[in-house]
């Protein structure tokens, strides 16, 4: 726990009266008037600093009005503000002028909680015709049972005009097995001139389910807002727990945690990469990692009791011990997949037709990625050295010197590249792991009775940095946001595809592969 | 290409054998006849949609497809139409955004059409469940005839449950 960690420099600029708060990452909250947001954003800003996270709460229960809650990223710590706004007026200065990102999150503050920023773009985000748009289902007198008539959403897509300009309206559902979404393409010839996402197709009432469970069963749903990335929330949610309530999992707890996050972004990496190959035109590259990657698979149900390692990770520590002949398959394990994928690394690289579709395909300038706040490893491949394993760096990983790719290009061949590193990267860390895990217990017993306050978590997942903000009374969530990396890098696509042919498109999607799920909650 | 065709060569066949149908994961008696059955049996085309999942049943959908299941070797594909589609393959509680793009997929099925909701989610709701934003399980919204649980199922388990669906027994019990 770092309780006592040193102010960030950047912090002590903004003139905040600011309180460490306990967990895992240095992290710190603040109070502020709404007058003050914006001088504020501009100042983290200025320094360099991210929104992390944007979110809303009904906070007149306590007779406080709404509380407008910005988690940003300040040097290497996390800073949640708290910004209170009165009951009858929520309404905020627009962000997204200063951090683009934030627009999003407004739109979806508003379907969620009823607040209101001053932007122009009030479209709704989460919200489409499931419930009307005077109601909202983040208020605490909103109960969760209740049911509207439903209907088709006219949502008021940008219209792109000129000559030749016509539409392609996609999905919600795709051709393939992916999430639903819908995007719009504006193109000429084929030629996208632009492209505009819709998404919350998925939305299901999570953070209203949060509210009201116990601490400990707020794990099992924090570990299914996006499959993907279970290992990711559900460390998250376990860090953010822990910091409220002052449990301390075992230090072995942490290092097994470890293992799980970094097999979870192994496996994710194989099966993209398998499916890069595939859209790329190379049927050999999918066949072959996914061959990998269901070994990899099997092993991991074996070892952790599932194959994607759901549960596994519990507020106080983990819900089952790897043993030293786990471990040795595990090493074992590693060894023959790092032969295999340099065999494939080399058979993507000399291929000339994949490397023709990969190549300055899709891209995302290094400057353009810092404007929109991109995170993860797309941010990585687009030369930012974000990850939040190296920076603020947790336990274990910050005795593991995890090493931090890079590519300088951001098109979809960088993005590939970044992933065949981060592989070699994990299997090094896996094994580093397996050397120094320490002894002992792997579970600290947890006493749900009592625990309030606020905790944060935060753990980079495969995809990118997976925020959760937690508040509690009485051992009971009183409001859990979860922030996907998606929120930050779903608008970056948008700007990959432009002056891309159509075709393109699912190579450059695939590139990122983002959460859906994560992101509509 | 040397170093491609040397790893096709060193890694051999990686199939295994399929599961037998099972059928305890029937939700109503089969109600298709046996040569249409007989037809699907032979080349059955699946349509997937996630009506609201947490994409973790996607990611055993799209491991039907590779080598250690090869889904196809047993002439079931997936494509990319429900128009040209024999089953829908539907995951996830159902959405309420998603409530009506899954009508308008299921109708655009054509009759003979059978349907396999996967996961826990798909054939209880899950840990979602029915609420403002959740329609809850998939047969309160289109008729489902297999329901495989598991959270999520595994390829094994969803290759049962599709070869159940096109099988001619019917409920057990």
């Amino acid at each position: 726990m770092t309780g006592d960690a040193t102010l960030p420099g950047t912090l002590d600029t903004l003139g905040l009266e600011v309180t460490p708060l306990r967990s895992a990452v240095p992290a710190w909250h603040a109070r502020a008037g709404v007058e003050r947001l914006r001088e504020i954003a501009i100042g983290v800003a200025a320094k360099g600093g991210r929104l992390a996270a944007l979110w809303g709460a009904d906070e007149r229960d306590r007779g406080e009005g709404f509380a407008l809650h910005l988690a940003l990223a300040v040097d290497d710590a996390l800073l949640w503000l708290t910004v209170s706004l009165p009951a009858d007026r929520p309404e905020y200065p627009d962000l997204a002028d200063i951090f683009a990102a934030a627009n999003r999150m407004q739109r979806a503050t508003y379907d969620l909680v009823g607040m209101r920023s001053t932007a122009a773009d009030q479209r709704p985000w989460l919200r489409h015709a499931a419930w009307p748009a005077d109601v909202y289902p983040l208020r605490r007198d909103f109960g969760l049972e209740n049911w509207y008539g439903n209907d088709i959403e006219q949502y008021r897509f940008v219209q792109v005009e000129g000559d030749g300009v016509h539409e392609i309206p996609v999905g919600p559902v795709h051709a393939g097995t992916i999430e639903p979404g819908h995007f719009r393409f504006s193109i000429v010839g084929e030629k996208v001139l632009r492209l505009e996402e819709r998404l919350g197709y998925v939305h299901k009432a999570v953070e209203k389910l949060f509210e009201s469970r116990d601490l400990v069963a707020g794990s099992a749903l924090a570990g299914r807002i996006s499959g993907d990335s279970t290992v990711a929330y559900a460390w998250a949610y376990a860090m953010a727990v822990e910091g409220l309530t002052g449990v301390t999992p075992p230090p072995r707890a942490l290092w097994l945690r470890a293992l799980a996050l970094e097999r979870e972004r192994v496996a994710n990496h194989l099966g993209d990469l398998g499916y890069l190959g595939n859209d790329g035109g190379l049927a050999f590259g999918l066949a072959q990692f996914m061959r990998l990657k269901e070994e990899w698979l099997r092993l991991g149900g074996s070892l952790f009791g599932h194959r994607y390692l759901m549960d596994y990770v519990i507020p106080g520590g983990v819900e089952r011990n790897v043993g030293r002949h786990g471990c040795e398959e595990m090493v074992a394990q590693c060894d023959r997949l790092e032969a295999e994928v340099r065999v494939l690394k080399d058979v993507y690289d000399d291929h000339a037709g994949l490397q023709d579709r990969f190549l300055t395909c899709g891209q995302l300038a290094p400057e353009l990625a810092r404007s929109l706040g991109v995170v993860g490893f797309a941010a990585r491949a687009s030369g930012l050295a974000l990850d939040a394993r190296a920076g603020p760096g947790f336990e274990p990983y910050d005795r593991l010197e995890v090493g931090v790719k890079t590519q300088a290009a951001g098109d979809v061949a960088a993005r590939v590249a970044v992933r065949f590193e981060e592989i070699l990267e994990s299997l090094r860390l896996l094994r580093t792991i397996v050397e120094g895990m320490p002894l002992g217990e792997i579970a600290t017993p947890f006493n749900t009775v009592g625990g309030g306050g606020r905790g944060l978590g935060r753990v980079e997942g495969w995809r990118g940095e997976v925020v959760i903000a937690l508040e509690a009374e009485g051992g009971v969530i009183r409001r859990c946001h979860a922030h996907d990396p998606s929120w930050q890098n779903w608008p970056a696509l948008e700007y990959a595809v432009i002056g891309n042919i159509v075709p393109d498109f699912p190579l450059i999607n695939k590139s990122f592969n983002l959460s859906y799920s994560g992101q509509d909650l | 290409m040397l170093k491609l065709l040397r790893q096709i060569a060193v890694t051999g066949i990686a199939s295994e054998p399929p599961p037998r149908p099972d059928p305890t994961l029937r939700v109503v008696e089969q109600r298709l006849k046996g040569e249409v059955l007989a037809l699907f049996a032979g080349s059955l085309s699946i349509r997937h949609v996630d009506a609201g999942s947490c994409n973790g049943c996607e990611l055993e959908i799209h491991m039907l497809t590779t080598p250690h299941y090869n889904l196809e070797g047993l002439g079931i594909r997936f494509v990319a139409s429900p128009r040209h589609a024999d089953l829908l393959l539907v995951t996830g509680p159902v959405s309420r955004n998603m409530e009506t793009a899954l009508r308008r997929t299921y109708d655009a099925v054509p009759d003979p059409k059978l349907v396999v909701a996967v996961g826990d989610c798909g054939c209880t709701g899950g840990v979602f469940g029915e609420s403002y934003a959740s329609c809850g399980r998939v047969s309160n919204v289109i008729p489902v005839d297999v329901a495989v649980p598991g959270c999520p199922p595994t390829p094994t388990a969803l290759m049962q449950g599709i070869l159940t669906a096109i099988t001619a027994r019917s409920r057990a019990g």
